[in-house]
């Protein structure tokens, strides 16, 4: 291993802590029902195993904005419910964003005391500085990224409503 | 000490913003490549970035025999949420009130 790791990769990670026990921070990630709750608001459908299916489903307000039906494919890499789920997340929403590589996305929960998680979302955009952009918030009127969904789960979590609602 | 506090005393100070700018610019960095940049010692560095460890800004990852340092968003992001919004929301609805107001035929 050489020092220049630290520059052949893009990583960005992101933590929250929140008042709830593994399993809901699990529930929240994995099922429909609760993406619809909170974020983006676009549901995604796993397929819990390794090799498995994902898909990100465009929500209502961006089917108004003209997207529909899958906007983000992917695979599950590595599957430990309640505590680590692995897997490959491509955006296929422009052609732009569609023709960059797949990055990879590593979600960790951690309960640090009793009914309080450590929820860590790791996300290599390697080759991918489209995707860079639009999970680190930094592209105008496009959502806060991965902070801004991590913040309204924890807001659903603890006091069961979204910041929108 | 609660964690809002731990955020705002973190973000007191100059050095440790710089640090976060580093970060926003280039995430993932070693120790080595932070301190390359700041006229300070070693250990000044370290105890920065202890702080903004604690406070959350700052997750570090080990990448081989490397310890990498992130600048976490998600904490300032809450108090935005949390706080921010809170207040400009307030203040910009004052505001369309008193034009309400000031533009009623007399």
């Amino acid at each position: 291993m050489t020092s220049t790791t630290a520059n052949t990769t893009t990583v960005h990670v992101f933590r929250v802590y929140i008042r709830a026990t593994p399993q809901a921070i699990w529930d929240a990630i994995v099922t429909p029902e609760w993406q619809a709750k909170y974020g983006y608001r676009a549901p995604g459908t796993y397929e819990l195993r390794p090799g498995g299916a994902y898909q990100g489903i465009a929500s209502p307000a961006m089917e108004a904005m003209g997207a529909s039906g899958v906007i983000v494919e992917g695979e599950v890499v590595e599957v430990d419910p309640p505590r680590k789920l692995v897997q490959t997340w491509h955006p296929t929403w422009d052609p732009q964003i569609a023709a960059e590589a797949p990055t990879r996305l590593t979600w960790e929960i951690d309960e640090i005391e009793k009914g309080v998680c450590k929820l860590t979302v790791t996300h290599d955009v390697t080759g991918a500085p489209s995707v860079e952009a639009q999970i680190t918030g930094a592209i105008e009127g496009a959502g806060g990224g991965w902070a801004y969904v991590l913040s309204d789960l924890k807001t659903l979590l603890e006091t069961g409503r979204a910041l929108e609602d | 000490m609660e964690d809002d506090d731990r955020v705002f005393k973190a973000l007191a100070d100059r050095t440790r913003r710089l640090l976060l700018d580093r970060l926003f610019v280039r995430d993932g960095l070693t120790l080595t490549q932070l301190e390359s940049e700041l006229e300070m010692t070693r250990f000044g560095v370290m105890k920065h970035l202890r702080v903004l460890e604690e406070a959350g800004l700052v997750v570090t990852r080990r990448s081989g025999r490397e310890k990498l340092h992130f600048l976490n968003p998600v904490p300032i992001r809450l108090i935005h949420d949390r706080w921010i919004d809170k207040y400009t929301e307030r203040h910009v609805s004052a505001l369309v009130d008193l034009k309400n107001e000031l533009e009623e035929p007399s």
